[in-house]
């Protein structure tokens, strides 16, 4: 049968917030699912529950047709026997044990031959075969990251649940270990579910998305539809940036990179560590829009489309065009009505290459 | 110098401290980990020695396991023989009586414990009994440790309770501080001095050795 996570949990705080999420996940296609809102959204309350480190007050979670856990029938299954790996956001290694202890910690049912190769295996899969001797406090926050990803992986588990997998780490190690962690994910095999607040995490390791917003699943998706299409106000606010195009390296030329989104090409800033696909991402308000091409403007970008929709915000106009690809501007009413931004307008947007912000993605 | 109350003394304390490892450390984990909403009720229970006048507990044991309680009779028809002025008495007092000093420190020790290191341990597969002996000993063993010697050298220097429910039978329940006081009774002070000298010298070498396994504080109340 098909691998499906579904649950629907009700947790309440004595002083807090009530969380209330439910939400159903195939497993099969597209390994990574983020799991994305701010803090206080209910994240982590809704990833212990999978892991089942906290009982929910009421509800259901059912893993690939096994009831993990069901507040009615007052079924409960330990998170010992729901073979499910583990990441802390601080990565939580044992202080007492080395590297090597550490990877084997779950590997208790195997005999020591055993035990020793599977923790050489990935220990060579993670690139730590030289730390294996060393205690957790001489190893760096990405090292960390990396043996604690080796422990989790080490039993074999049916699902992964990373809670905010880099944000223990410092800006650069963070931006180094984004495309690592994700090829590591994906070739690991392992559905995984990444609890995130951080846009670039989610548009860097997703496949799909989970909004979660004042304890409740607001939106569930492909990454790049939940930013591009949100399904109400609230989402939009959170995920912040309007257009995510899915793009494709396609050359570099004086420190600027050329991608391709559909039939348009975009010029961008190079992020660095940018291989072959990456999601383009451009704020509503970064676009100027033109009645039409004209004189020739700073702008590397300037996009051909038709006016689509529009939605009044205020004193602000939401423009929704097809460029080829499908584009969100946010223009004052004013300009809306010098133009005559309505259904149907010939117009053309103007986008400044350090305004498309690349974010590289890996397989 | 009292060999016999010497011996016996070390053979009480040490009886008493495993008992303590072997039932506190269960007490103490459950009193460090549970969310329970009556918990305070139990430690409230487990500090009643500290505060409680040894021959209150005493009197209390001795009425409750004497040869005229339904208790009493049921340890006459197992052990053998009455409980008051017997060692087996003495060591139960004695385990009632150092409960505050094994368990506090115990329960200190395991609640700094990082929940995520056994909550990671739990995702691991291990069950809890193994992540205590995998996880949580191996990290709080310095506080454990000193728990335990504190209760051998309290149990060392009890004075009352001995002396309520084991009486002063030489050989069987006369202890160090109970020899003691016959000595000064006796009006025999060197004696008393040299056994005197004798105890001092053991606790303060058993505290020294604590504070030095110790590096960070174990009273809660010296934490800041």
């Amino acid at each position: 049968m098909e691998r499906a996570l579904t649950f629907d949990l009700v947790r309440r705080f004595p002083r807090g917030p009530t969380v209330r999420a439910r939400a159903e996940l195939a497993l099969d296609g597209g390994p990574v699912t983020v799991l994305f809102g701010p803090s206080g959204a209910g994240k982590t309350t809704v990833l212990r529950a999978l892991a089942g480190l906290d009982r929910p007050d009421e509800g259901t979670i059912r893993f690939a047709g096994e009831t993990w856990f069901d507040g009615a029938a007052g079924t409960f299954v330990p998170p010992q026997r729901r073979a499910v790996g583990l990441l802390f956001q601080d990565y939580a290694l044992f202080p007492h044990l080395r590297v090597g202890r550490n990877i084997a910690f779950g590997l208790g049912r195997l005999g020591r031959a055993e035990r020793e190769a599977r923790v050489a295996e990935l220990a060579a899969r993670l690139r730590i075969g030289e730390l294996l001797g060393r205690r957790p406090a001489e190893l760096s926050g990405g090292q960390r990251q990396r043996v604690a990803l080796a422990r989790a992986l080490a039993p074999s588990p049916r699902l992964l649940l990373l809670d905010e997998p880099l944000s223990a780490l410092d800006a650069p190690a963070r931006a180094e270990l984004r495309g690592e962690l994700r090829r590591t994910l994906e070739s690991s095999g392992v559905p995984a579910v990444v609890v995130t607040h951080d846009r670039v995490e989610a548009l860097a390791l997703g496949d799909r998305m989970i909004v979660m917003v004042d304890g409740a699943i607001r939106q569930a998706g492909r990454v790049h539809e939940v930013f591009s299409a949100p399904a109400d106000v609230e989402v939009a606010r959170v995920v912040g940036t309007e257009n995510v195009l899915e793009a494709r390296l396609a050359r570099r030329s004086e420190g600027l990179a050329v991608v391709r989104a559909g039939p348009v090409e975009l010029v961008a800033v190079d992020p660095g560590g940018l291989e072959d696909e990456a999601y383009a991402c451009i704020r509503a308000e970064e676009i100027v829009l033109e009645g039409a091409p004209g004189a020739p403007t700073s702008a590397q970008n300037l996009l051909s489309g038709v006016v689509v929709g529009r939605a009044d915000e205020g004193p602000l106009v939401r423009v929704r065009m097809d460029c080829g690809v499908p584009l969100v501007a946010l223009v004052t009413r004013a300009s809306a009505e010098r133009l005559g931004l309505f259904p149907g307008r010939a117009v053309a947007a103007l986008v400044k290459a350090p305004a498309v912000r690349l974010v590289p993605r890996t397989g | 110098m009292d060999e016999a109350a010497l011996r016996l003394s070390l053979v009480l304390a040490t009886l008493t401290t495993l008992l303590l490892l072997v039932l506190g450390l269960p007490l103490a984990h459950w009193l460090a980990t549970s969310r329970l909403r009556w918990k305070f009720l139990v430690e409230a229970v487990v500090a009643l020695p500290l505060v409680l006048p040894p021959t209150v507990l005493g009197f209390y044991l001795l009425f409750g396991l004497g040869p005229r309680s339904p208790l009493g009779r049921a340890w006459e028809a197992v052990v053998g023989h009455r409980f008051p002025f017997s060692f087996e008495g003495l060591v139960i007092a004695s385990v009632l009586y150092s409960m505050p000093f094994a368990v506090q420190p115990f329960a200190t020790a395991i609640s700094a414990v990082d929940r995520r290191l056994v909550e990671a341990s739990h995702g691991l597969g291990v069950s809890p009994l193994g992540t205590f002996f995998r996880v949580t000993l191996p990290l709080s063993w310095n506080g454990i440790l000193a728990g335990a010697v504190l209760t051998f050298a309290h149990t060392l220097g009890e004075f009352g309770v001995v002396l309520m429910v084991g009486g002063n039978i030489a050989g069987e329940t006369r202890t160090l501080s109970i020899a003691i006081f016959d000595h000064v009774e006796a009006l025999e002070y060197g004696a008393a001095n040299r056994t005197s000298a004798l105890l001092l010298g053991l606790s303060f070498g058993v505290l020294v050795l604590v504070y030095a396994l110790q590096r960070r504080p174990f009273f809660r109340w010296n934490e800041r």
